[in-house]
């Protein structure tokens, strides 16, 4: 009997440690964020800092804005940082959301094997996805409802056609940007990415791609970042002090140099402020 | 093809220097399936044993119903415990979520099927002499239950070793629930999907060798044990 005597002795210990764990600290902040400030190193990069700065502690969990703002309907965490500006406007609409601060940006690019076989190099983005659908190209999505999906969907609206969602040429993949970058690359295909992760992909690759920029420049790929408090009237146990806190960090004139400093291949990922 | 060969090298790289995200990934790994392969253990063998031991009515449904819930998908665990762990679920006020108590609450769903299921097998496959035989050297009832117990221990242990194998796996609970907080809900199998989806596909081999050689770790002291007694 001894060996169970032992095992259970080993049960109630490790029973009793997980019920006296669970208290989050005082000073802590807990962010949804999407994908690509966090693949980037953007998030590894500023937070410490500010921790340092404030003594406040974010903890951050990386999903589609989809899922981020879900998260924050939820109450589940205090501040969002996200990049779906229609979505976040009737977010915080809704009163779930404080209100927005715009605090960078970069651009969306399309981006395609180098010998590009739809020839749509230099074009507008409208005349480019109107060649990749006549031309029946691989294009790879992210099909995740994250903010560059959104803005994906909202692309086809603006250059006039359907969502291609049955087509055999179309792939949605469901994931993270650099993975779906990944899958496009695999099959020679075109994608939609921001700029800082295809950044942060050239460098994963030493600097020189299979996948080049297409498409870039136009009025309607700009993209904006903005962190989000959560409202106290629709979530009471937000800690909505420390969420001010990180947004009043993270528009100042510290945190704006960080931002511009912060490059990969000698190119800066994002622009601090708001894309006028 | 080259990534897997960097990965062997990175794997013993990342545990010799003593990598602080590895060990961190490492130790919340073991802490939070220390926890639920406990949990489970403690709620699944009694109810295994009673399960396999005693002849009632229902007997054969419920034991479908657990051979069923086997298998459970874990994304649909991590959604199911999301849903009572959320701030605005039923069990919102613990704030639980993001947590490794959180964790372990699925991954105990995870592992309690297994547990019972294998100790319910594990007594029934019991030589039924053995009963007899115990009896007739004048054992009280407890003595019966609980040599009854003790002959079917290595059934039991292939079970919590199967039980713990697929809780330290797991991706879809720990990301769901967890949340992939680095220093605090990272756990091994969380960050290989991280690594992956960064395109790091080295990183993302290493932390599974690692894995594999906690998984091996535990397994060999299990052997030992098993010998010893």
């Amino acid at each position: 009997m001894r060996p169970f005597i032992i095992a259970l002795t080993f049960l109630v210990l490790t029973v009793s440690f997980f019920s006296g764990n669970s208290r989050a600290a005082e000073k802590e902040l807990m962010m949804a964020t999407t994908t690509s400030t966090d693949n980037t190193g953007l998030l590894d990069y500023l937070m410490p800092r500010f921790k340092a700065a404030t003594g406040i502690e974010v903890k951050w969990t990386a999903t589609g804005t989809g899922r981020a703002l879900r998260l924050g309907e939820n109450c589940d965490v205090d501040i969002l940082m996200v990049h779906a500006p229609a979505a976040e406007k009737k977010f915080v609409e809704n009163g779930f959301g404080v209100a927005r601060h715009e605090i960078m940006y970069n651009d969306f690019v399309i981006i395609g094997p180098e010998r590009d076989d739809a020839d749509i190099k230099g074009k507008s983005i409208k005349d480019a996805l109107q060649t990749i659908r006549a031309k029946q190209a691989v294009f790879v999505s992210r099909g995740d409802n994250s903010g560059t999906h959104k803005k994906e969907i909202y692309l086809w609206q603006v250059a006039g056609l359907p969502i291609p969602e049955k087509e055999s040429w179309y792939i949605q993949a469901g994931q993270g940007m650099l993975a779906t970058i990944t899958i496009a690359a695999e099959r020679g295909g075109y994608t939609l990415t921001d700029r800082g992760t295809y950044i942060k992909y050239s460098d994963n690759l030493g600097g020189d791609p299979p996948l080049k920029i297409m498409v870039a420049g136009d009025r309607a790929l700009v993209n904006q970042y903005s962190v989000i408090a959560i409202n106290k009237k629709h979530c009471p146990g937000a800690r909505h002090e420390l969420a001010g806190k990180l947004i009043d960090w993270i528009s100042g004139a510290e945190a704006r140099q960080l931002i511009r400093d912060f490059k990969l291949l000698g190119k800066p990922l994002f622009t601090p402020g708001a894309k006028k | 093809m080259n990534f897997l060969v960097e990965g062997f090298f990175q794997a013993f790289r990342l545990l010799v220097s003593g990598n602080s995200e590895t060990y961190a990934a490492i130790a919340v790994t073991l802490k939070v399936s220390g926890y639920s392969i406990g949990c489970s253990l403690l709620i699944g063998i009694p109810f295994g044993f009673c399960l396999g031991y005693f002849d009632f009515s229902g007997k054969k449904t419920i034991r479908m119903l657990v051979d069923t819930l086997m298998a459970l998908p874990t994304v649909f665990i991590g959604l199911l415990v999301y849903a009572f762990l959320t701030h605005r679920g039923p069990l919102g006020n613990f704030g639980l979520l993001f947590t490794l108590p959180g964790i372990a609450i699925g991954q105990t769903i995870l592992a309690l099927p297994i547990v019972v299921a294998l100790s319910a097998t594990a007594v029934e496959n019991m030589d039924p002499k053995l009963r007899c035989a115990i009896m007739s050297m004048g054992a009280s009832r407890r003595q019966l239950f609980l040599s009854s117990l003790w002959e079917c221990r290595h059934g039991i242990l292939a079970g919590a070793l199967a039980a713990y194998g697929r809780v330290m796996t797991e991706v879809g609970i720990s990301m769901m629930v967890g949340g992939n907080i680095k220093w605090h809900t990272r756990t091994i199998t969380t960050a290989i999907a991280l690594e992956t989806n960064k395109g790091k596909f080295g990183m993302g081999v290493a932390l599974g060798l690692v894995l594999m050689i906690i998984a091996l770790g535990v397994n060999v002291s299990v052997s030992f044990f098993r010998r010893r007694n």
